[in-house]
């Protein structure tokens, strides 16, 4: 745990500085747009239109949305900061562009006469008459902007920006509450500091105190460029893992860290990277190494639908990942994490052509992908399933939903401890609708042409058995006496002899 | 005698439409370097408006305005209103300035030092110096006004506009600011246009009055003339109210 919460003073300066950058950004642009908007109220209902627009789409999904953006356009960076700095810039413009708009619309008209009357050239009159006058409703705009920032940007962690949202995301996952409780106090710490220095930049310049303004400004720049500090001492390259958004993939990925560390590299962790996101992070360079999941490439990359032998699929993923995205396979793991349909013990239902008869009165439990994931379609069209509900849950609390009696069958992972912990009856699947879910270890193109990195994770391969995986991931995910991603990790290098 | 005197100030054919409607309607008038004129009328004759077309708040659709003979349109707007001053009714101080600020804003903008001016201006207009580092809004309406006029003659121009300057004022702060401004408008030698609703404010402060209505000049008498029943039937209308309440006075104080 003090190992996981000695991160956080890192993750709040990248934290600090992707809100800065990104509320830098959007002052920087608000500002004329709230001034055109004022001057031109047609092109003024378009903008607020546009900006409020952006603020209805959730934040999480605007950071998503991002990504295929990106990646679209091409040449620039689809992961990390660029992303997660556009999606808060877009998200901070509201407030600012509306204050400065009806900041400016609400001057009295007198003071415009006046200022038309002795004279005034249009530059002269924004500068001296309506800029300080608008200034603190533009200043409260900025302060709104700031708060809202600071606290969507725990999100960038989704797009693979580290950010104190790492520790939210990986203990909400792990139900390591202490962990979400240091990312949420160290957010609103952030926000409350940023905030009172903007507070007193603002009650500078309505009591025509420049010093305090400047002395708060200043001190604000100077935090966000200490929080830069470390961009710019480690010019070194380091190695990037990946890990998508559940205990084993954190356990995982602190494995093949390890390793790596040990081999004398420097590792870095983009935890809580979704599903859709990591194999085009791979591809692209912005990680360097992840594991995934077969039957995830084959039917959401590839497009696959028939069901082949693990090991033929596993080849074929592997010269379809290195000809067309130029991703190395390195080894399968050893161990299949497959999506299978899990109910309370002691039922009737034992295979899914049972359940099919059972389901119309029956809820599922889904995680949070599963309803829209190609498998679900290939499952539901093989065996005729309809049930009375689907609700999806994060992992942790499908489980709940299942003990509970709020759902009676649940998308399980078959690596998960809790089945063999809690008995859970796992459904067969006879009509073998479901490809294979072999781990996979995936290099990007630049990882996999460096020998001494292939050659620290080679013996990864065929080393982990699902029994091993299992109880590594219960030791994380269990209620009581639960530990770290990083120890469970250290646990099964251990018990796998690696 | 004053040291210079103002510009002369012409309008040819003005007219200014909204939408359909003529708020001036092809008006012509000359006034002399040195004239107090008063643009006398009820509200929406166009008094205010025809003022405006001297420092080019509004633009004529027809017809020009000579200041000095040159046509006001010429060059930019910014450049013709720092040589006239305007005074209007709701004053218009900048909030965020203090009194010294506001009235140095012209000086800022021509580029020229404040010095001492600052407080001759408030000599000028007799408020106290210690003013000077007042904002705005802890003065009272009169002394704002002050503050407004002399602002507007910080950059000593010529020419003094006055858009129903003392209309928001109490009656005694009013006569007393008018009178004031009357003998500025002496000692600094101005020529000034003065729009008002108020006939016995006219007749008792300026040199020539114009009666407008429904945008057009129907009367331009000096008060003299108009008291002694120039001007027609319109003008003389506007005269009788005044003097209909001093002859009541007069005979309420003499009983």
């Amino acid at each position: 745990m003090s190992e996981a919460l000695a991160r956080v003073p890192a993750l709040a300066a990248q934290h600090l500085l992707l809100a800065m950058a990104a509320l830098a950004l959007a002052v920087a642009l608000a500002l004329p747009l709230g001034v055109v908007a004022a001057r031109r109220p047609a092109v003024g209902r378009v903008v607020l239109g546009i900006a409020s627009l952006v603020q209805t789409v959730p934040s999480l999904a605007l950071l998503a949305l991002f990504y295929p953006i990106l990646l679209w356009i091409g040449g620039v960076p689809a992961l990390g900061f660029l992303p997660a700095l556009l999606a808060l810039t877009l998200y901070a413009l509201l407030p600012i562009v509306r204050n400065v708009a009806t900041g400016l619309t609400g001057l009295d008209p007198a003071v415009r006469e006046a200022a038309d009357g002795i004279g005034m050239t249009a530059g002269q009159k924004l500068r001296w008459v309506e800029a300080p006058l608008v200034l603190p409703v533009a200043m409260a705009g900025v302060r709104t902007a700031a708060v809202w920032t600071i606290g969507a940007a725990t999100l960038s962690t989704t797009v693979g920006q580290p950010s104190l949202g790492d520790l939210i995301f990986a203990g909400l996952q792990t139900q390591a509450w202490a962990l979400v409780l240091a990312g949420c106090l160290g957010a609103a710490g952030l926000a409350l500091g940023v905030d009172a220095l903007l507070a007193v930049a603002e009650a500078g310049a309505a009591r025509r105190r420049p010093t305090w303004t400047g002395a708060a400004l200043g001190l604000l720049a100077l935090a966000t460029l200490a929080a830069s500090a470390p961009l710019w001492s480690s010019s070194e390259r380091r190695v990037v893992i990946g890990a998508k958004n559940f205990s084993e993939q954190y356990i995982l990925a602190r494995l093949i860290g390890d390793r790596l560390v040990r081999a004398g590299y420097r590792v870095d962790y983009r935890d809580g990277l979704g599903s859709a996101v990591a194999f085009g992070a791979v591809a692209g360079g912005e990680i360097d190494a992840y594991v995934d999941y077969a039957g995830t490439i084959w039917s959401g990359e590839m497009k696959r639908t028939d069901v082949p032998p693990r090991a033929e699929q596993v080849r074929a993923i592997a010269d379809w990942a290195k000809r067309t995205r130029g991703v190395t396979l390195l080894g399968a793991l050893g161990f299949e994490n497959a999506y299978a349909f899990a109910m309370r013990p002691g039922g009737a239902v034992r295979t899914l052509d049972d359940l099919a008869r059972a389901a119309p009165r029956l809820r599922l439990g889904a995680d949070l992908e599963f309803l829209d994931r190609p498998e679900w379609a290939a499952v539901r069209r093989a065996y005729g399933l309809r049930f009375a509900g689907a609700t999806p849950y994060s992992p942790t609390f499908m489980y709940r939903a299942l003990e509970s009696g709020r759902a009676d069958v649940i998308s399980a992972f078959s690596s998960d401890g809790r089945i063999a912990a809690e008995r859970l009856t796992v459904l067969t699947d006879p009509k073998r609708a479901m490809p294979g879910y072999d781990a996979i270890l995936l290099l990007s193109p630049t990882a996999a042409t460096d020998p001494r990195l292939v050659a620290a994770l080679r013996p990864l391969a065929g080393r982990i058995s699902v029994e091993a995986m299992r109880e590594a991931n219960y030791m994380v995910d269990r209620d009581a006496g639960k530990v770290s991603p990083e120890a469970a990790a250290r646990w099964l290098a251990t018990r796998t002899g690696l | 005698m004053p040291a210079r005197t103002g510009p002369a100030l012409a309008f040819e054919g003005v007219t200014k439409r909204y939408g359909g409607a003529a708020a001036v309607d092809d008006v012509a008038v000359r006034i002399a370097p040195g004239e107090f004129v008063a643009l006398v009328g009820a509200s929406g004759s166009g008094k205010s408006t025809l003022l405006k077309t001297a420092n080019r708040l509004v633009v004529p659709d027809a017809g020009r305005v000579l200041l000095d003979g040159a046509d006001v349109a010429e060059g930019p707007a910014w450049r013709l209103r720092r040589r006239i001053g305007y005074v209007f009714q709701n004053v218009g101080l900048f909030p965020h300035l203090t009194v010294a600020e506001n009235v140095a804003m012209p000086l800022r903008l021509a580029g020229v030092p404040a010095g001492d001016r600052v407080a001759a201006m408030l000599d000028l207009v007799e408020l106290p110096r210690a003013l000077a580092t007042r904002m705005p809004a802890e003065l009272s309406g009169g002394q704002r006004q002050r503050v407004g006029v002399a602002r507007a003659l910080a950059s000593e121009p010529g020419l003094l506009l006055m858009d129903e300057p003392f209309g928001a004022l109490d009656p005694v702060t009013r006569e007393t600011l008018a009178s004031a401004v009357r003998s500025l408008h002496d000692r600094l030698g101005l020529t000034t246009v003065m729009v008002t609703h108020d006939m016995a404010e006219a007749l008792l402060h300026a040199t020539r009055v114009l009666v407008m209505q429904s945008g057009r000049a129907i009367a331009d008498e000096t008060p003299a003339a108009l008291l002694a029943g120039a001007g027609g039937a319109a003008a003389q209308a506007l005269v009788a109210v005044p003097r209909a309440q001093a002859e009541r006075l007069a005979a309420m104080a003499g009983a």
